[in-house]
């Protein structure tokens, strides 16, 4: 591992957020970026190989943002001045932590990486996660999380370091506590997010919204949302919804694949693209098919869902691979054409921002 | 007189994946779940209704070997009468599989005694063990002996490759249970004129908690893009999944209706029983440029979603009307032909 690779796997001229993730090895760098960004099943991770080489992964929707993932046997001090080169154009720099193991060094080893990260880039956003907490208890997971804090803002006192913007989250894999814990990490970095929380503020006031998400379709990371208080299991309800509107879109849809020459080809063989596309088959614990490709162009897809609690389920398509996710009641049903008209406005607001930021 | 009780019988050697099976179907587990089953003690009875006044009587049978021994000896009479249909679970892994051939042929000796009119059905599970392009040849393979083994009690064995990780799962059980409906047939004839009337492309008819498919119709004339030979099973596994997501929150999804690309489909309740879910292909030329009279129309298609609006109570219309003939289905009496 040559200082000139190090160097060579920089960001480059892209000037977009930027997040690298750094963490002592098997401590789940990979699979997170792997389940995330790359739509691989939780359970599959199990397999993947030990990282050799600084892999970047860039991730264009919204917002190009790249994820830079550091193997975990790096000598930092060996190559100290390139990274200093990596720290100053990044945005944030999450830490994984296997909290299922001892992780003394890992705090070592964090607390070298904050200071030489805060040295080339003062404005750094430190985020930790406490990372494979499923196999941890309840209480232990509280333990750990308070533990970890404790003695890494103790170190950083002692060290005289007191503006360091650290933030811990607990996560896993296996539900979605990763998805949230990377929510909040790339809203940080988003410049435009007072303006689209505000948007969506309007909106919801408006619209006779309860809850509103701006959510990432491909990586179903939320974006922004209104001020009203966040509880998970909506979350959760959400991305599950995001979901099944993508996977009944896909097992449906016309084969757009290049070889059809046009648009709406019922006759090309869609057939042995369509298998192939769905041997994967449905992993029933989480995630859903292999979306190979993002939804075609065409009318914004759109979908709604009533539960039996009253709770309307309301998504629709935005640009740029976003999703609008409502949570409304079903007293505003009868007005849905008003809902829709104003939905339509915030649209073209985010077009607008989009075409300005 | 009371609704029809089938009864079912669910063997397979121990470890084959019967309880996990059932636990998917019938109990809401996920298949990550099911690693937290135990081995069935004796026989395990479960009594699921099933379209309202039909209950299934399952009896997931242990495969232990002293279990097993029992079933053949002592209980024979208490397990082998009366019952209308033997789901026989291979495990696809499994070392001894001539003693699992055995065993089978022990259960058709028995049933040709005292239940020779029950249909036969194999299952060749945990198919996700072996590599793809293996796959047609194992299944292949065990289904010839099974067929000739049953060709010798005069039974008509069906065989499927079920794994709990994907969608096959859901595929053996529909017709399982399906050949069980005494009335299916009224099902499929009525939800055909559902569909003729809809001008719809498809029309799937499932029954609310299992989402197994009852019946479906497909339009013949609907576009090409209906290759998807395994579609019946996915919408299953994928409205299973989030009906036990909602379930998080507390309450049940009582519709949904998903505008995509090329098609909306439209799921609503249909009986109290059984939940229907409507496809129509959008067709590109009845969205006209005609624009809404006198109106502003902010990004050209207003008039694409009056027409979607339409469409959306049309359907809902049809399916209210529609109800009432399908619980007089559901609610005759099951051994009336």
């Amino acid at each position: 591992m040559s200082a000139e690779e190090l160097h060579g796997h920089g960001f480059g001229a892209n000037p977009s957020p930027r997040i690298v993730m750094m963490g002592l090895r098997r401590g789940g760098k990979s699979s997170i970026c792997q389940v995330m960004f790359h739509n691989m099943q939780p359970l599959d991770t199990l397999y993947i190989e030990s990282t050799t080489a600084p892999t970047t992964s860039v991730f264009s929707s919204f917002i190009d943002f790249a994820v830079m993932e550091l193997p975990g046997q790096i000598n930092f001090t060996d190559a100290m001045i390139d990274a200093e080169r990596i720290f100053s154009s990044c945005g944030a720099l999450i830490y994984v932590i296997d909290s299922q193991d001892e992780y003394i060094n890992a705090l070592a080893n964090l607390h070298s990486i904050i200071i030489h990260a805060v040295n080339a880039n003062p404005t750094i956003n430190i985020e930790v996660f406490i990372h494979k907490v499923d196999g941890l208890s309840e209480d232990f997971r509280l333990d750990a999380q308070r533990d970890i804090t404790q003695r890494v803002t103790d170190e950083l006192l002692d060290d005289g370091l007191v503006n360091v913007s650290i933030s811990f989250h607990l996560t896993s894999i296996f539900d979605h506590s990763i998805y949230e814990a990377f929510s909040r990490v790339v809203q940080k970095l988003i410049p435009q997010l007072a303006t689209l929380e505000n948007l969506l503020n309007v909106l919801c006031q408006h619209s006779g919204i309860d809850k509103a998400f701006l959510f990432d379709i491909g990586s179903k990371i939320f974006v922004a949302t209104d001020s009203s208080p966040l509880d998970i299991p909506t979350y959760e309800i959400c991305t599950d919804f995001i979901d099944i509107t993508v996977d009944m879109n896909n097992l449906y849809a016309v084969d757009r694949r290049p070889k059809s020459g046009s648009r709406t080809d019922p006759n090309a063989n869609s057939n042995n693209n369509n298998n192939n596309n769905h041997n994967n088959g449905i992993a029933v614990n989480q995630n859903t098919t292999d979306r190979p490709e993002p939804i075609p162009p065409g009318r914004p897809i759109g979908s709604t869902s009533r539960l039996s609690n009253g709770v309307i389920l309301y998504l629709q398509q935005m640009v740029k691979g976003l999703a609008l996710v409502c949570l409304m009641r079903k007293e505003s049903m009868p007005k849905i054409a008003l809902v829709e008209y104003n939905i339509e406005f915030f649209r073209d607001a985010l077009e607008q921002l989009w075409l300005i930021g | 007189m009371a609704g029809a009780r089938r009864k079912l019988l669910l063997m397979g050697r121990s470890g084959s994946g019967k309880s996990s099976m059932r636990s998917i179907i019938f109990s809401n587990y996920s298949a990550f779940d099911t690693r937290r089953l135990g081995a069935t003690i004796d026989v395990e009875h479960s009594h699921l209704r099933f379209l309202g006044n039909m209950t299934l009587n399952l009896w997931d049978c242990g495969g232990q070997d002293a279990y097993m021994d029992h079933y053949f000896s002592t209980q024979r009479d208490n397990i082998f009468r009366m019952v209308e249909a033997l789901i026989f679970v291979f495990d696809v892994e499994s070392k001894e599989l001539r003693k699992d051939i055995e065993t089978f042929v022990l259960c058709l000796r028995n049933l040709y005694e005292f239940s020779p009119s029950s249909k036969i059905f194999a299952l060749v599970h945990k198919m996700d063990l072996v590599i793809l392009e293996k796959r047609q040849d194992v299944y292949r393979a065990l289904m010839k002996s099974l067929e000739d083994t049953s060709a010798m009690f005069s039974f008509q064995v069906q065989g499927f490759a079920t794994t709990i990780w994907d969608e096959s799962l859901y595929k053996a059980w529909s017709s399982i249970v399906c050949s069980l409906i005494p009335n299916v047939a009224l099902f499929q004839k009525h939800l055909q004129t559902f569909a003729d009337i809809s001008e719809a492309d498809e029309v799937i008819l499932f029954e609310k908690t299992t989402f197994l498919v009852i019946s479906h119709v497909t339009n013949p004339r609907s576009p090409g893009f209906r290759s998807d030979s395994t579609r019946f099973e996915k919408i299953s596994n994928i409205i299973k999944q989030y009906k036990q997501s909602c379930s998080k929150l507390r309450a049940q999804f009582q519709s949904l209706s998903i505008r995509g690309t090329d098609s909306t489909s439209y799921l609503d309740t249909m009986t109290s029983n059984t939940m229907i879910m409507v496809i129509m292909s959008h067709k590109p030329d009845i969205r006209g440029s005609s624009n809404l009279p006198g109106g502003n129309d902010i990004n050209g298609d207003g008039d694409e979603s009056l027409a979607d609006e339409a469409e959306n109570n049309i359907i809902l219309a049809n399916i209210k009307i529609a109800r009432k003939m399908f619980e007089k289905i559901e609610m005759m009496n099951p051994d009336d032909r």
